[in-house]
């Protein structure tokens, strides 16, 4: 076991036998996301570095502290990439983070989001034990999937030490395209065409314009772009890069940004807030102060969830609330992996 | 660990589901309760105490209610295609066979998706979507007859995974009836949902985390244009390498799958198909826009080449297609001309190490004198090689079983795992131990805990107990000394 691992199970062991709670951090960029924990700090940043990348593999595995930015070079380097596209929100984000958040950006409905390119964890529990679940090869069904069950478990349920994750080429071309529609006609449109063999990559509506992006084979991209029409964006790029990082000026200012995931289908929110629709019609932003209530309802016809993703109220309900059934199960869960009740207690609101 | 739940009577059994209201259908003559004494995992049979058939969701709940309080163990079946075991009954048991559940719900065109009971068989998705123009990309080479909650219960794989993903990453959504007998909805239609990923628990958990009685199922378009290649190999090895080189190029493709000479034997044999005579035939498949499918071809012709193939066919049309698939798809019924039994192997390997590892899995054959023959997805390392053996012959089949053990143990040392697909049930319990130590063994029995606190479903399956690892020696010899400690084992 690596010094730093043990250096780490020895501290949750300690704390757990007080009792005291850990608050698990990275580069701290996501301290935003989730309900306010409470804690000492359990620094990863430092336990940085590729553990092993085989491009031919199509596997990287890497210590949880390393830099998204890190990462994303070294697979760049090769003409590979995370095909989740994850959004650093801060040059400081760490790969351990984004998948405790479980984090993707514009590509997820087309590629994945980060719980699905997960091979591997290497976990310290609540109990101070330092475990490896998953695996380095693409696929693996030995024992319960709790590599993945990490993913979205905003450190809840272990220190996440080592990942592995399934990587792929970059596409060899890109282009985007932009399209003057009312938000019906766009969730029809960006479903009618996720439909059909299209190269495509990400979507975005917000005031009356829909943004696409193709990627793949230059000849694909070529003939999609032939069919569908619209107009090109030169700085599709830009856009795309933007809108991964929030940087977009829907994003801008300190109103309380709602992130509502919902069917794809789901007819438009008709709620009266500034929106931004990604992710196929799946990913609705909503700007604005509102109550939980009205929210909550408007995610739950739509087939969702809702979540308040920055600013506003963050003691409790940050999350939408779970049935009582399977509430149960994420409190036997919790008291399984962390009987202490110490690991970034209350970040996701009970847990 | 998992509590063993004491037998009640088959009299306690028999009262218990009988008490049922409305009535379950339940089979209980030992001539009737024959079809059901095991699955694709043939060399262990039992006999439960009685099969239901349920109809309907209510009645799955009815019947875990039924059983839960007096500790009954419920095996859960689909088709019984499962090759590790995992469908097997407990003796003293009950036997939930899920085949009547086998409504297709919906298929939503607009949202590309299919709400199906569990019942429902693998390739009638795909049938009933095909009007829409989609599909449900899994596809087990069972998928004519395994059903859907038994592609969930074991995360099933099939040819094209490498591009398009396992079950794991085309299933939105699952209704599960947990061990308490309550009825958990899991994820839906939205593209994730809020708290823990249980949905990535419950795929691949083999019937032990819960019954699923309904799923809802991505769909995906299907390509415009696909193009198939058969390319032949002097050697094991180059085709091997050729595989690398193709994803090293920075192409995906849809299906990449490699069968040795023994196989390519027996499918000539059994299908005189014509096939190039050669040590390893590669199947390489590539799809997506025309344009984009006849640009991956070239290249893909050029790598084989380079790669030294000695023979490059390439499909000019969905009949050629069929013709080149046929090897593949029916190398296992192929298989059995050469012995009538054989026991299929289904560990993962990282892809680079494919060459080696495949020698010494020859070597193996060879020191037990027992003939293996390799088929398998070479684009994700994951290899099935089938060992022959007689079964009239005494001892060959164990000998088969101990070789087996011994090439899974080779794919733990190579990095890899013993179950890409297949699953672990009874059948690798023994390797699990190797795999995992006794931290993530046990956090396994927690996570068993979890859904199913008595402890009653598929009991005996899928997690060795610790005690019988320690029984086993896997644990105890290998503690703190395992082979190759440079490969990290996640
Ligand atoms: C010829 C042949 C080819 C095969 N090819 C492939 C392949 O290419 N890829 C691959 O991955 N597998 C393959 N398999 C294995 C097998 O078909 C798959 O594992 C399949 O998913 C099993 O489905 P089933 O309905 O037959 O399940 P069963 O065998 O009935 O059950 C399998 C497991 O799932 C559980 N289970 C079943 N239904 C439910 C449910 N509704 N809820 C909860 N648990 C449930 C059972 O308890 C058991 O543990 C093949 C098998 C054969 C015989």
């Amino acid at each position: 076991m690596s010094d730093f691992i043990a250096q780490i199970a020895e501290r949750v062991r300690e704390h757990a036998a007080r009792k005291s709670p850990l608050r698990i951090r990275g580069g701290g960029t996501k301290d935003f996301l989730g309900a306010t924990g409470a804690g000492e700090p359990l620094d990863l940043s430092s336990y940085a570095g590729i553990v092993a990348y085989e491009p031919r593999e199509l596997v990287l595995t890497v210590r949880a502290g390393t830099r998204i930015s890190d990462i994303e070079r070294a697979l760049e380097a090769e003409g590979q990439m995370l095909p989740f596209e994850p959004p650093r929100f801060g040059e400081a984000a760490t790969i351990g983070g984004t998948v405790a958040c479980n984090l993707s950006g514009p590509r997820r409905p087309y590629a994945g989001a980060a719980r699905d390119f997960v091979l591997g964890a290497r976990i310290v529990n609540g109990k101070g034990e330092d475990l490896s679940f998953g695996g380095r090869v693409i696929k693996n069904v030995a024992g319960y999937d709790v590599s993945r069950l990490m993913a979205g478990a905003f450190g809840t349920l272990g220190v996440l030490t080592e990942l592995s994750f399934k990587v792929l080429p970059r596409p060899a071309a890109e282009a985007t395209l932009a399209f003057e529609m009312d938000e019906a006609a766009m969730i029809e449109a960006v479903n009618r065409w996720a439909g059909q063999p299209l190269p495509l990559s990400a979507t975005a509506w917000e005031s009356g314009v829909l943004r696409v992006r193709l990627s793949g084979a230059a000849s694909a991209v070529a003939a999609a772009r032939a069919k569908l029409g619209g107009a090109d964006v030169p700085e599709g790029a830009d856009y795309w890069q933007s809108l991964r990082e929030q940087a977009l000026p829907f994003f801008g200012g300190d109103a309380p940004l709602w992130r509502l995931s919902v069917a794809q289908t789901a007819e438009p929110l008709g709620l009266t807030m500034p929106q931004l629709v990604e992710w196929g019609g799946g990913q609705r932003w909503l700007r604005g102060e509102a109550e939980l209530g009205p929210m909550r309802d408007a995610a739950q016809k739509a087939r969702g969830h809702a979540t308040r993703f920055r600013g506003g109220e963050r003691t409790a309900g940050v999350f939408h609330p779970l049935a009582p059934a399977i509430a149960k199960i994420h409190r036997r869960l919790k008291e399984a992996f962390d009987p202490a009740g110490i690991l970034n207690p209350g970040r996701m609101d009970n847990f | 660990m998992t509590l063993a739940p004491s037998p009640a009577s088959r009299g306690t059994v028999l009262a218990a589901l009988g008490a049922v209201r409305p009535p379950l259908s339940v089979v209980a003559e030992a001539e009737c309760l024959a079809a059901f004494e095991t699955d694709a995992y043939i060399q262990v049979r039992e006999t439960p105490l009685a099969a239901v058939l349920p109809e309907s969701e209510a009645e799955v709940i009815a019947l875990v209610r039924a059983l839960a309080p007096i500790g009954v163990p419920v095996v859960t079946r689909g088709a019984g295609t499962g090759i590790s075991g995992g469908a097997i009954p407990h003796a003293d048991g009950v036997l939930a066979v899920l085949t009547r559940l086998r409504a297709i719900v919906r298929i939503d065109a607009a949202a590309r998706l299919a709400v199906v009971e569990p019942g429902v068989p693998n390739a009638q998705v795909s049938e009933a979507a095909r009007p829409a123009g989609l599909h449900f990309a899994p596809d087990p080479s069972s998928q004519v007859v395994s059903t859907i909650g038994g592609n969930i219960a074991e995360n099933a794989g099939g040819v094209h995974c490498l591009k398009y993903g396992l079950t794991v990453h085309n299933v939105l959504g699952v209704r599960l009836v947990d061990g308490e007998g309550e009825l958990l909805e899991i994820g839906g239609e939205a593209l994730d949902a809020p708290g823990y990923d249980l949905l990535a628990l419950v795929t691949g958990s083999e019937g032990n985390l819960g019954l699923i009685t309904r799923a809802t199922l991505r769909l995906l378009p299907r390509p415009e244009s696909t193009q198939t290649v058969l390319a032949a190999f002097d050697t094991v090895k180059a085709g091997a390498e050729a595989v690398g080189a193709i994803i090293g190029a920075g192409l995906v493709p849809a299906a990449l799958e490699m069968m040795d000479r023994v196989v390519i034997d027996a499918c000539e044999r059994y299908m005189a198909l014509g096939l190039p005579k050669a040590d390893a035939l590669l199947l390489v498949e590539v799809d997506g826009g025309r344009e984009e499918a006849g640009e991956a071809l070239g290249q893909v012709e050029a790598l084989l080449a380079a790669a030294g193939a000695t023979e490059v066919r390439v499909a000019k049309d969905d009949d050629e297609r069929a013709k080149l698939w046929k090897s593949r798809k029916g190398a296992f019924a192929a298989l059995a001309s050469v012995l009538p039994d054989y026991y299929t192997m289904d560990g993962t390997i990282p892809r680079r190490a494919l060459p080696e590892v495949l020698e010494a899995v020859y070597a193996l054959g060879r020191e037990y004198g027992l003939t293996i023959g390799n088929v398998f997805h070479a684009g994700d390392g994951n290899m099935h090689p089938c060992i022959f053996y007689d079964a009239t012959k005494p001892g060959e089949f164990e000998r088969s079983e101990e070789l087996g053990g011994k090439i899974l143990e080779l794919c733990i040392d190579h990095g890899g795992t013993i179950t890409g697909e297949h699953g672990v049930g009874l059948e690798k319990l023994k390797q699990m131990c190797l795999q995992f130590r006794e931290g993530e063994i046990a956090a396994f029995h927690d996570v068993k805990r979890v859904f199913d606190p008595a402890g009653i479903l598929n009991p005996g399956k899928a997690v060795p107990t610790l005690k019988r690892c320690a029984e086993w020696g896997g644990m105890h010899v290998r503690a703190g000394r395992v082979p190759r400690p440079d490969i990290p084992r996640f």
